[in-house]
């Protein structure tokens, strides 16, 4: 049972920082329908700019600030202004290759640019371990799982409680509508970037740690927070909570009970099933086809 | 007598709470022209996507050629001949209009394998021709369809209606956004469809309309509906003078 | 009647994000002699080009076919019928799987290859069901999912597939005695795969199930008031784009001589899905630019020297810039010249007619 426990919270671990990026991803597409193929890499880069600016001698913390700066810059603004408006009015299919491109590019950039060798990662915890019950948690997991949930639960209040969130939220649900009642449209969509880009630097720095700093760190993370999203409900933000922890846990004990293998293959087997059965996700709402 | 060609009993479809259409009965002969009007929220078009199969009513019974055609889709509905415009524009816009034309008549004939050794036209080109030339687009007939002013997309709207010889035709608001000078030429255009066809019978039209005059001028007979019932029906005479259509326009 | 009114009054607002889908730019109706002048020089530039290749060169070629005529598929899938399907490479894999299986059971590549047609065609037709049920963005994921569980299955099932080991010694076919072992042999005989492929396509648009798909794509519900059938459509559009798949994954088994299951992942169906709508979805030729750009593209980048491990980053920003500029594809350049110059004519004679008559008071 104790094992059990232990995989259990580990799980809820690494399901956290799924949702900290099917979050992101999710209210992407319900703010701008933008399918952003890259979100692996956009959780990539910023461990990346961390690394750099201490190359460069910031500190720590620093650094931190910088990246956030940056990442809002580069994979908010730019990527809203520069790829995502121009292509809006298309549908799907010139965004949906666009990020591959991106992706692409991110990724390969980076193995190039700064090396494809991986790097160390400074980790907000100390190396401890807790003993409750019998049950061994380390520090990481337990603050990981703590600073995501956070994150998680601090965007969705203010989605649901400010005002801003609440524009952001028209403008989600109703773009006309909203830009009728005088909502500034751009700015809440942009916002909704600017989002996505802290809660990727959030995950970058909850997942670095542990997994190091790769070029193609991103590939199988954005697989998974898109799983995750769609598994739990990808026209609802809580179901990329869900989604990422069922994610996370059942990879986790997967991974022990069968085998390291079928790791992989737990998020697809799941959401295969989900898709069949109830397309719209977990938590999602159905919806209507339109003329 | 003759048996008329759309009969529709005791119809009813709620929302909830909300009765759209609560029991409405009426008949449409063959070969004419019924308006329904009533003002907004009064069920037409409901009522209208109940009989097109694009919703399925809770109660009642629609009956086409005597048969009854309750709860068909509206793929089955365009092969037993009923057509239809839509309220906003359904013209496929990366075809030219010519094509549009052939595409709405393309899939009554023949059949699925025998579509892929047909000849691009399916045999349809005159007639789509014959429609051009009645509609007077002649100049835009290879433009895309995508690419013309919103009142040609309304006709090539209406022509996509006629190609496949239908018995049937509903318009849901074929006035709707035209340019009021082209109002009196669809008025007139429709009057040729349903007197003189090129082809096929004289089909029936049920129309919705918000313009009086329009619908005045064009329609044998009007039903007028309020809040989901029917209040009047009669030829366009019997309903001007009708006090309790009045006091329903004035009232709102 | 009156000849109708130039001036567009009120469209109906749509709804959707930012100003509504945009205008359809019309599409350039190149008269028959042109069209027909391209085609026989593209076929005379790939019936000469190996003569002045090497080796490898007449390889990439092939492999560039292969990819065309996979891609022909999902062009028709994606492009015309407007589906979505990010799970094309896994109807490739299951032709190459095919063939060489078959193969190496002691049957012959002129058995295996129409047989990986009809399986991949068949296989199509299942993946069509869920199109009908699901709509868009879910329709995506769910052939995504579907290419995952046929990638998983190659991998793990070692007794059919070789598993991770995959299947090699896969041998090049002969016709009629001529052996088509050679680069340059293969090479033609894949060219001639591709022109039969292009023109069973192209009579297929050409007749009135192209219409129908067109109208499938761009209006299902006004398709279905029509009497159109969409749910067949759906269906063999699916099936038809895989089975063109399953074709050239056939051809790809006997070009390569050994496949394993990396090449049919997921990835790979991005790939082809980017080659579409880079070389334009709905044009027909979109293919052959489409699979220049993500076949010979990236290959001829490796080559510039100096770029080096930069050839990839390079061919990912290309791809961005390219899908901003040109969002309908490559191929879509005639046409958006054209619709500009149209568009430059109908506001100078808006602005004559402005002046013709005076400003309003």
């Amino acid at each position: 049972m104790t094992d059990f426990l232990q995989l259990f919270f580990s799980g809820l671990a690494t399901g956290s920082i799924y949702a900290l990026a099917a979050l992101g991803f999710t209210l992407l597409w319900q703010a701008s329908g933008t399918i952003n193929f890259a979100q692996g890499e956009f959780v990539m880069l910023p461990a990346f700019m961390l690394l750099g600016f201490m190359a460069m001698g910031a500190p720590l913390l620093v650094s931190f600030v910088l990246t956030i700066l940056l990442a809002v810059l580069l994979l908010g603004w730019v990527f809203k202004r520069g790829v995502v408006d121009p292509l809006l009015k298309y549908g799907m299919m010139p965004i949906v290759v666009a990020t591959i491109g991106l992706s692409i590019a991110m990724r390969n950039g980076v193995r190039a640019g700064y090396s494809a060798e991986a790097h160390p990662f400074p980790s907000l915890f100390a190396d401890k371990i807790y003993n409750m019950a019998g049950v061994t948690i380390t520090l990481q997991d337990m603050g990981t799982f703590a600073l995501a949930m956070v994150m998680v639960l601090a965007t969705q209040a203010f989605l649901a409680k400010t005002v801003t969130g609440r524009a952001m939220q028209a403008v989600a649900q109703n773009t006309e509508s909203a830009s009728v009642l005088g909502i500034n449209v751009p700015r809440m969509i942009f916002y909704t970037f600017a989002i996505n880009a802290v809660l990727a630097v959030a995950a970058a720095l909850l997942v670095t740690p542990t997994y190091l700093a790769k070029f193609d760190m991103g590939e199988g993370l954005g697989t998974k927070a898109f799983f995750a999203a769609i598994i739990g409900g990808f026209n609802n933000s809580r179901g990329a909570l869900l989604g990422g922890l069922i994610v996370g846990v059942c990879e986790n004990l997967a991974a022990a009970y069968i085998s390291p293998a079928y790791k992989d293959a737990v998020a697809l087997i799941i959401f295969m099933v989900v898709i069949l059965f109830k397309p719209q996700g977990l938590l999602g709402k159905k919806e209507e086809r339109k003329v | 007598m003759t048996a008329p060609l759309l009969k529709v009993t005791d119809l009813k479809k709620a929302y909830g709470a909300i009765q759209a259409v609560d029991g409405v009965s009426f008949e449409v002969m063959p070969g004419e022209i019924f308006g329904v009007i009533g003002p907004n929220g009064s069920g037409k078009t409901t009522l209208f996507n109940s009989i097109l199969g694009q919703i399925s009513p809770n109660a009642g019974a629609i009956e086409l050629h005597g048969k009854t055609i309750t709860g068909l889709s509206p793929l089955e509905l365009s092969r037993r001949g009923v057509g239809r415009t839509f309220q906003t524009l359904q013209v496929f816009g990366k075809m030219t209009v010519r094509d549009n034309l052939i595409v709405a008549a393309q899939e009554h004939q023949g059949s699925m394998l025998g579509r892929l050794f047909a000849p691009p036209d399916s045999g349809l080109g005159a007639k789509a021709d014959a429609l051009i030339d009645q509609f007077r687009i002649r100049h835009v007939a290879h433009s895309l369809a995508g690419t013309l002013s919103y009142g040609q997309q309304k006709l090539v709207d209406i022509a996509m209606a006629f190609m496949a010889e239908p018995d049937l035709v509903l318009l849901d608001e074929p006035c709707a956004g035209v340019n009021p000078s082209l109002v009196g030429g669809i008025s007139t255009l429709l009057k040729n469809l349903n007197r003189h066809p090129k082809f096929g019978k004289k089909a029936s039209f049920v129309v919705i309309e918000h313009n009086m005059d329009f619908v005045m001028d064009l329609c044998h007979r009007i039903m007028v509906m309020v809040e989901g019932r029917v209040l009047a029906i009669g030829t366009p005479a019997e309903i001007r003078g009708n006090k309790a259509v009045l006091d329903a326009y004035l009232g709102n | 009647m009156t000849t109708p009114p130039d001036e567009p009054t009120a469209p109906p607002p749509q709804g959707g994000a930012s100003s509504g889908p945009a205008k359809p730019v019309p599409r350039l109706h190149l008269n028959k002699t042109i069209s027909v002048l391209t085609a026989v020089m593209g076929a005379l530039l790939f019936l000469v080009a190996p003569q002045f290749l090497k080796n490898y060169g007449i390889y990439l070629l092939t492999y560039w076919l292969v990819f065309i005529i996979a891609t022909m598929g999902l062009n028709l899938t994606i492009g015309y019928a407007g589906q979505k399907s990010l799970g094309h490479a896994a109807f490739f894999g299951i032709g190459a799987y095919t063939v060489a299986i078959l193969m190496k059971a002691g049957f012959s590549f002129w058995l295996g290859l129409p047989a990986a047609a009809l399986i991949c065609f068949a296989v199509g037709l299942v993946l069509g069901f869920p199109a009908l049920r699901v709509q868009a963005i879910y329709l995506a994921f769910a052939t995504l999912g579907f290419n995952t569980a046929i990638w998983l299955v190659m991998r793990n099932e070692e007794w059919l597939t070789g598993g991770t080991f995959g299947i090699n010694n896969i041998a090049r076919p002969s016709l009629f005695g001529l052996s088509l072992d050679g680069n340059l042999a293969y090479y033609y005989f894949v060219l001639a795969v591709a022109l039969a492929t292009s023109a069973l396509l192209w009579g297929l648009l050409r007749s009135p199930w192209g219409k129908a798909f067109t109208a499938l794509r761009d209006n299902p519900i006004r398709a279905e008031s029509l009497g159109i059938d969409i749910r067949n459509y759906t269906l063999l559009s699916f099936a038809i784009g895989a089975a063109y798949a399953g074709v050239a994954g056939g051809l790809f088994a006997s070009l390569v001589q050994f496949i394993e299951p990396a090449p049919f992942a997921v990835s790979a169906s991005i790939m082809m899905y980017l080659m579409v709508v880079v070389g334009g979805a709905g044009y027909f030729l979109g293919p052959i630019v489409g699979a220049a750009v993500g076949v010979v593209l990236p290959e001829w980048l490796r080559d510039v020297p100096g770029v080096a491990n930069w050839y990839l980053p390079m061919f990912g920003a290309a791809v961005v810039l390219l899908m901003v500029w040109l969002p309908d594809g490559l191929l879509s350049i005639p046409d958006r010249l054209r619709a500009k110059r149209e568009a430059k004519k109908a506001s100078m004679a808006r602005a004559q007619a402005a002046g013709k008559w005076g400003a309003k008071s």
